[in-house]
């Protein structure tokens, strides 16, 4: 029998590792978003389609008045691109959550989850990942739209650039809350019924919440509770060099309460443990 | 808990695992920590036990084969061993770091071969052992060092660049077993890693493993239903139902249970037909 002793200190991790451990992952998230061009193209079909065409036939039917930020009155395509923006962020982040459900059902997510690093650490890791990718699809958008004259100020394009970084977060958190509550990938249909056509329609994305008041109170309140609404008010206002700070801190706060509730469903003693292994393992 | 509660003397582990301590001196208390040691686990799915008061330890250097069949508990046993289940009843600790108060230390002496493939068939071979690498915070040229290192142990340097898609069922737990060594771990986990291979590629995944054991001092745990897979040699856990029915050397559970092989020694323990080869 071999004995040894082992005499290995606790050491923690650097800040090298750290930082590895979060290129690896960004990394292994934009060759996978590589990997699958046509993710790419339908990211950015989906929003184009509104612009194109839902937004030109209704562009007689719905009048904008000058609403801040604008500062003259605007076309409707003008209005709903900061509304498709997010949306792009949105169907990201859920596809994000719904590669996390892939990934956990045919074991990648374990090579993750049996990293040293600290659990929390990973998932934000995950986290930031989505996000990139989802500022790539946006600005890909925003340089088509351009050719299609909505064009905001040049500034405007970076100003955006810490709103969307935020609105990625808050919705790819949002995702992975979801991710860890979902037991098979069928069950994700549900997640498209449920969670991303109503927060896409009963906000201002499409329509101004004034708009929304005329027609129905009830909706418009529904519409400043969901933080899909203050999520395109932070880009819309940002995109045009403003700062719209009641959003600023419903994001935030939304951001983390869903990221605490994705690392606390990702805990080990809950959420997974509840439904044993995966099918096929003893 | 620290890791000082873990470390035990030779006599316990002897007493521990039946195993006879050949190379210690009768009464002499070397300080010894198990590579792995599982203390009064118990876990359940609801009103469903999976695992029953599980007591066992894995030397370090040595070679455990956990037995049992499927449904036994061993994968749940897996999943707590590496933190993807939390733990609800006893303790489990690699070289006596805590799995639940230390688990980036424990976790990072460990290399783990799950049952399902875990690799992303979508990247090359050498993408995934960098991925692997970066998880553990091990930089790019020293992962690029490494990997090369590990794929020519397995004989898959000239794959490097083909995605993982392209690989045999053999080449992919080959190289499932390189990426669990990547970032040098003292304990390997094995979870039914021969399941679905031939004959010839189940034989050389077991030679590697016991090669590991032999010339680098690995502490392996190799969960399995096959009692082929099983040497005299090996220490020997019985799992059924939940519930550790023997451990020891083989030479000790063979003789506890009055068997004269793995298979009959199982179905005395178990009161069931035989596991099949």
């Amino acid at each position: 029998m071999s004995i040894t002793t082992m005499n290995q200190p606790r050491r923690g991790f650097s800040l090298a590792e750290y930082t590895t451990c979060l290129n690896g992952i960004v990394w292994r998230e934009a060759l996978r978003f590589l990997h699958q061009r046509e993710r790419f193209v339908s990211a950015l079909v989906r929003p184009l389609v509104w612009l194109f065409i839902f937004a030109a036939g209704f562009r007689q039917v719905l009048g904008i008045s000058i609403i801040p930020p604008y500062e003259t009155y605007i076309l409707y395509e003008v209005y709903i691109a900061p509304g498709l923006m997010v949306m792009i962020q949105l169907f990201n982040g859920m596809q994000s959550s719904l590669s996390m459900v892939y990934d956990r059902e045919m074991g990648n997510m374990r090579t993750l989850l049996v990293s040293p690093l600290p659990r929390w650490f990973l998932l934000f890791c995950k986290l930031l990942a989505g996000t990139a990718v989802s500022l790539l699809q946006v600005y890909a958008f925003l340089l088509i739209a351009w050719f299609w004259d909505i064009a905001p100020p040049p500034i405007g394009y970076l100003t955006v650039l810490p709103a969307l970084i935020l609105s990625g977060l808050m919705l790819g958190a949002l995702g992975m809350l979801i991710s860890s509550g979902i037991k098979q990938l069928e069950n994700f249909a549900g997640v498209m019924n449920f969670v991303i056509f109503p927060m896409f329609f009963a906000s201002s994305a499409l329509y101004p919440l004034w708009r929304v008041r005329e027609g129905s109170p009830m909706l418009y309140y529904v519409c400043q509770f969901n933080p899909f609404t203050h999520a395109v008010e932070l880009v819309r206002f940002a995109l045009y060099d403003q700062a719209n700070w009641i959003s600023l801190a419903v994001v935030a706060g939304c951001t983390a309460v869903f990221m605490i509730g994705a690392i606390f469903a990702y805990d080990p003693s809950r959420g997974l443990a509840r439904r044993g292994p995966a099918g096929g393992e003893t | 808990m620290g890791r000082d509660d873990f470390t035990m003397t030779a006599t316990d582990i002897t007493r521990t695992n039946g195993v006879a301590a050949s190379n210690t001196t009768a009464g002499q208390d070397m300080a010894v920590t198990p590579a792995l040691s599982i203390s009064a686990v118990s876990h359940s799915y609801g009103t469903r036990r999976a695992l029953i008061d599980v007591d066992f330890i894995v030397r370090p250097a040595s070679f455990t084969a956990l037995l049992g069949l499927n449904g036994a508990g061993k994968s749940t046993l897996f999943s707590l061993v590496t933190r993807l289940f939390g733990i609800q009843a006893g303790r489990i600790a690699i070289f006596g770091h805590d799995i639940g108060q230390a688990p980036g230390e424990a976790l990072r002496l460990m290399g783990v071969v799950f049952q399902p493939r875990t690799l992303d068939l979508d990247l090359s071979v050498m993408q995934n052992l960098r991925y692997h690498a970066a998880l553990h915070g091990i930089g790019r040229s020293e992962a690029r060092a490494r990997s090369d290192e590990v794929l020519s142990r397995i004989g898959l340097s000239d794959r490097a660049g083909s995605k993982v898609r392209d690989l045999s069922g053999g080449q992919m737990r080959r190289l499932e077993i390189a990426r669990a060594l990547l970032h040098r771990p003292k304990l390997l986990l094995l979870d039914e890693a021969t399941v679905g291979l031939d004959v010839k590629a189940r034989a050389d995944i077991l030679n590697h493993v016991r090669r590991l054991v032999a010339e680098e001092g690995i502490g392996v745990l190799w969960a399995t239903h096959l009692f082929d897979e099983i040497d005299p040699n090996d220490d020997l856990v019985i799992l059924h139902q939940g519930r550790v029915l023997a451990r020891g050397n083989v030479a000790q559970v063979l003789q506890d249970a009055d068997a004269h092989d793995v298979n009959s020694a199982f179905m005395r323990l178990t009161g069931t037909g035989s596991l099949g080869s």
